[in-house]
């Protein structure tokens, strides 16, 4: 009976974990994560959960890992990859012997030069990290957020919602300046200003201090901001040194084939840890750090540890809530020569993005709730086929994106 | 079965393959209007997160969930994989005189 191992019990290797029971996998399964809490999605942890001090929201229950006969070691950490005696070594001196090996070890806040999280300093990432950040958030508190990125932004909403007032600090001219439309960005800043957020944008920090009751943020320009917590939202680094210290090959993560197989085809890697080319954008390597593309490449690492020998070839989506409106993302705009708008009312648009020969490579899209959601799906799947739509067919709302995927 | 059937809307104001939602008496639905032309009815939310479905795409027999992409059966309520992991409750649906009724 062969013994597959996953390193890393987040959205990604669980999603993995039960994908190979579903395709008839009779092997053992373990999947070992350094967080106590079974596999929970991180996606609320910045929304609704920190919202309500909800606990984590379980990809699946005990019953269910269980029930597929998925061992799962929670609190225990893979510190070193024999790949020469086919095992991984625990933090407690375990050697787990494996068949095949998956990494889905994600990826981790990135800190600041030489100041490590504590005190008054926070980042976002886990439900432990959540809950340290919610016990600032009350009626009155002012919490500061370096970083004008997703999880910042997100963030800054949910502190309103708790009554806390905010401070976000972001270096460049304006937020979301990585894979979002600046048009779309506007709308969000502006959103963030009127609900009270202060937004200081091309503020560069000159010093950081904390003190007693107070962390005190001073900026370039002088300006002091002082708050009862500053969270750092300043991006993710790849969790790749396990991958590394085994001579694996690493590229902006750890670097896998189409079929999701490190540089040791016995080892596969996937989600927020891997780099990988994209088919749709000329092999280009990418890494992406998004909830689908964990789940799907989870799926797909299980497929291939089985030997499928199918190749990851999907559009990349994300989404973000912030207050009721909702974006999202389908494909990669850098590289677009043209933008086409599309209004659907209410203050909900989408912008479709072409490359010089009319090819539609991304679309992003906000609005309320889920008014962009339908087309930006169906964009997705005309990104997908690669396909020319015509601008003017586009830019109307009432020609419906259905027909232009039939056409 | 003692259904009730309550009044949806004409046949005509659904597209095929599309979905619209309807909310009766303090709950919701999801009806739609497959490419056979055949009428369905589910519960109005995702079961991941409550999330109204009539804002997804249907695609042949799936509703699509727009906040994550959670695929429904909407036929048999089935759940398709992940993230949803639990089935639609789904209703009868039958179209009398051009007007769409639910069976609650
Ligand atoms: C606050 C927040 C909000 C987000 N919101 C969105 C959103 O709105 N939309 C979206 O698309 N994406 C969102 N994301 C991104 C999404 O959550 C990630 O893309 C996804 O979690 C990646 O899954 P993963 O399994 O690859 O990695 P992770 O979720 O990071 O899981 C990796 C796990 O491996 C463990 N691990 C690492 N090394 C070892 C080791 N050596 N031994 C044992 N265990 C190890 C880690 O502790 C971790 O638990 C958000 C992320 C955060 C943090
Ligand atoms: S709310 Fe429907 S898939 Fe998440």
């Amino acid at each position: 009976m062969a013994d597959f191992v996953i390193v890393g019990a987040g959205e990604c290797g669980a999603r993995a974990a039960f994908a190979l029971r579903e395709k008839g996998f009779d092997g053992t399964i373990t999947l070992i994560g350094s967080e106590t809490h079974l596999p929970y999605e991180r996606p609320p942890l910045s929304k609704e959960a920190l919202v309500a001090g909800a606990g984590p929201k379980l990809v699946a229950d005990a019953e269910r890992y269980a029930a597929a006969g998925i061992a799962v070691l929670s609190g225990r950490t893979v510190l070193e990859i024999d790949r020469a005696g086919r095992r991984v070594r625990l933090g407690d001196g375990t050697a787990l012997p494996y068949d095949k090996l998956l990494l889905a070890t994600g990826a981790r806040p990135r800190t600041l030069p030489g100041m490590a999280c504590g005190g008054r300093i926070a980042a976002l990432r886990s439900h432990d990290d959540a809950t340290r950040i919610r016990a600032h958030l009350v009626e009155g508190s002012h919490v500061a957020i370096l970083g004008g990125g997703f999880i910042g932004l997100e963030l800054a909403a949910s502190a309103r919602k708790l009554g806390a007032s905010v401070t976000l600090v972001e270096g460049l001219p304006r937020v979301l300046s990585r894979g979002v439309p600046a048009e779309i960005a506007a709308i969000v800043a502006s959103r963030h200003a009127a609900e009270g957020v202060e937004v200081l944008c091309g503020a560069k920090v000159a010093g950081i201090e904390e003190r007693p009751g107070e962390v005190r943020l001073t900026l370039e320009d002088g300006r002091v901001v002082s708050a009862s917590l500053l969270v750092v939202g300043i991006g993710a680094v790849p969790n790749t040194e396990l991958a590394e210290a085994a001579g694996l090959a690493v590229d902006n993560g750890i670097a896998v084939d189409g079929l999701l197989r490190t540089s040791d085809p016995d080892i596969l890697a996937a989600g927020d840890c891997t780099s990988y080319p994209l088919p749709l954008y000329g092999d280009r390597r990418v890494r992406l750090e998004s909830w689908r593309n964990a789940q799907e490449q989870g799926q797909l690492a299980a497929a291939n540890m089985l030997g499928g020998g199918e190749a990851h070839c999907a559009v990349p989506w994300f989404w973000s809530d912030q207050y009721d409106m909702t974006l999202q993302i389908a494909g990669l705009a850098d590289g677009a020569a043209t933008t086409v708008r599309r209004d659907l009312g209410e203050g909900a648009f989408l912008l479709f993005h072409l490359d010089a020969e009319g090819r539609l490579i991304a679309a992003s899209g906000i609005g309320k709730g889920n008014a962009v959601a339908r087309d930006i799906r169906l964009a997705e799947m005309l990104i997908a086929a690669r396909r020319h739509p015509d601008p003017a067919a586009l830019a109307a709302p009432e020609t419906k994106l259905k027909t232009l995927l039939a056409a | 079965m003692s259904d009730t059937w309550i009044e949806v809307c004409a046949a005509d104001e659904i597209d095929e393959e599309d979905v619209i939602r309807f909310d009766h008496a303090g709950r919701t639905f999801a009806i739609y209007r497959s490419p056979e032309d055949t009428y369905h009815a589910t519960d109005g939310l995702c079961t991941h997160e409550k999330i109204h479905l009539a804002d997804g795409l249907v695609m042949d027999h799936i509703i699509e969930c727009p906040k994550h992409n959670g695929r429904f059966d909407y036929k048999t309520g089935e759940a398709k994989g992940a993230p949803v992991c639990v089935d639609l409750r789904t209703y009868p649906v039958k179209v009398e005189g051009g007007t769409v009724f639910i069976g609650l």
